[in-house]
């Protein structure tokens, strides 16, 4: 077990994030509703950098009672990370496709100790 | 710090419109390397340069002094670019509303004092995924074979060809294009033929699929015919419209996209097939790109099954539209591996090994980087090395003792 260094608690602004790497390995660390996910910066499709991509809520659909569509909106609680390759999201807390269970980004554990942030390899 | 810590270095947060191509790329640059084909022969067969970025360049190419005239007074109206094309604006939804930059727009510093600046975003791209040569073609110039003005589609096509073979393609030996042909216009075909077919930097000619015309129809067999004779293959470029009667039912960019993309493909291919092209043109090589290749499998079933009930309507045919079917050539992307043993299937059917061409459709949404292809799990070294290239050296017969870095 390794802990790599990632920065200091207060360099998060909420929906922050850092992206550091350690030999090859890439690392996205970002801070939502006060805590901290952190991804492999390797999409699950075709490898692409997806923790450098948009941060964007979720978008969902407004289905009324009699099942007709009320049109778009965000959500506004489910927020995304968008691959910057081909537009894959997954939900930032989870690192799961909205869609495709299957398709889940490889996790790591952050540890915060004294006010410094570490992700756990 | 707790001693065990291992110290970090810290990457761009997001990736935009600014970032440089190579930097975007480097996971597929790094990737090769640790996987260990990056000295393999790849061969792109089919990538993009934003013509309309260079439209002032492109409409000085215009021999029609009016149509000229035309293109620079819409130079000076707002939304700027697309004056004499038929550029539909709903198109813009590529980038999925922003989320995928290098879709909306390559806007990363390049100095282009000595090279034009396509010149040097083809060459980033090619070197960040390990290229060794690529077919280049345009944009937004795939949709113009619905313009209403089959003159203006002719005159645009003409200036295009001459700007790019004047300006991008004499600086990098290892980019070649396949020519765009106005086929509403034959004459004007002919004689693009004639004025571009012995230009080294012209792998063969192009016919977007992006047409309401039977591509079978006797107006174009002299075309098929000069191209034959002259041993030019001819590819069929699919693309995307919202502009005919069932793709409008289609209210979402995704639904347009999935369908648009290939149904083009599947009415020409359709034609091609049933009226014996390929028995006509025998020696002629055909290239079907950017469909994907989910469609192939489907429509060598649906086109046998109603040939071997209706002979009579297709009596060119010697053997099963299937079989003229893996006779052709097709390009892989946009690659549809959800269900990894219809591709597997797929691939059998079309005799991939010798008929697939691997092709990037960069800096488009829904690229394919060449790990697509390699990362397959079925196919074996062999497979993977004649799709990603040595099928295109072959087709295009491409000298590869060139350096893989201009």
């Amino acid at each position: 077990m390794t802990e790599l260094y990632v920065g200091r608690e207060d360099e998060f602004e909420d929906r922050g994030r850092k992206v550091i790497a350690h030999g090859d390995l890439e690392i996205g660390v970002f801070f939502v509703d006060g805590g901290f996910y952190a991804y492999e910066n390797k999409c699950v499709h075709q490898g692409g950098p997806v923790c450098q991509g948009r941060i964007l809520n979720r978008v969902v659909e407004m289905i009324a009672d009699d099942k007709t569509s009320q049109g778009l909106a965000w959500s506004e609680d489910e927020v995304h990370i968008v691959c910057p390759w081909h537009g894959y999201e997954f939900n930032l807390k989870t690192g799961v496709h909205p869609g495709y269970k299957n398709a889940r980004l490889r996790p790591f554990d952050v540890k915060v100790k004294d006010g410094e942030v570490y992700v756990v390899t | 710090m707790d001693s065990g810590v291992e110290q970090t270095r810290e990457l761009p947060q997001e990736i935009d419109t600014k970032t440089n191509t190579r930097d975007i790329l480097a996971r597929e640059t790094r990737y090769q390397k640790e996987k260990g084909f990056n000295d393999w022969t790849i061969v792109d067969v089919d990538a993009h340069h934003s013509e309309m970025s260079s439209w002032r360049e492109v409409v000085e190419y215009l021999d029609d002094p009016i149509l000229k005239h035309y293109a620079n007074e819409f130079q000076a109206r707002t939304g700027g670019a697309p004056g004499l094309s038929n550029h539909m604006p709903g198109l813009r939804y590529q980038d999925a509303g922003g989320r995928i930059p290098h879709q909306t727009h390559i806007g990363e510093a390049v100095d282009d004092s000595v090279h034009h600046r396509d010149v040097t975003l083809i060459r980033r791209s090619m070197d960040a995924m390990g290229l060794d040569h690529q077919i280049l073609f345009p944009g937004n110039l795939l949709q113009l074979g619905t313009h209403p003005q089959p003159r203006v589609e002719a005159q645009l096509a003409l200036a295009y060809n001459r700007w790019v073979c004047e300006r991008i393609l004499p600086v990098d030996e290892r980019v070649k294009t396949l020519l765009y042909l106005p086929i509403s216009e034959p004459d004007m075909c002919m004689k693009m033929i004639k004025e571009f077919g012995d230009n080294p930097n012209v792998s063969g000619f192009m016919i977007t699929s992006v047409r309401f015309k039977p591509v079978h129809h006797n107006q174009f067999i002299p075309i098929y015919r000069e191209l034959e004779e002259r041993g030019l293959p001819l590819a069929f470029h699919a693309g995307l419209t919202w502009g005919d009667d069932w793709m409008k039912q289609l209210d979402l960019f995704i639904s347009m996209h999935a369908i648009s993309f290939v149904l083009c493909n599947i009415v020409h291919m359709t034609n091609w097939i049933i009226h014996g092209m390929q028995e006509r043109f025998p020696k002629l090589d055909v290239i079907w790109i950017e469909s994907g290749l989910a469609w192939l499998a489907f429509l060598m079933q649906r086109l046998d099954s109603e040939y071997l009930m209706r002979p009579s309507e297709a009596p060119l045919l010697k053997k099963l539209p299937s079989e003229y079917m893996a006779d052709m050539y097709y390009t892989c992307q946009p690659i549809e591996t959800s269900n990894m043993a219809l591709t597997e299937e797929t691939f059998k059917a079309v005799n991939a090994e010798t008929q697939l061409l691997y092709a990037s459709d960069w800096p488009h949404w829904d690229f394919n980087p060449p790990s697509t292809i390699y990362d397959l799990p079925f196919l074996d070294e062999k497979a993977k090395r004649n799709i990603l290239g040595e099928n295109a050296v072959r087709l295009f017969d491409i000298d590869t003792k060139k350096p893989k870095t201009a």
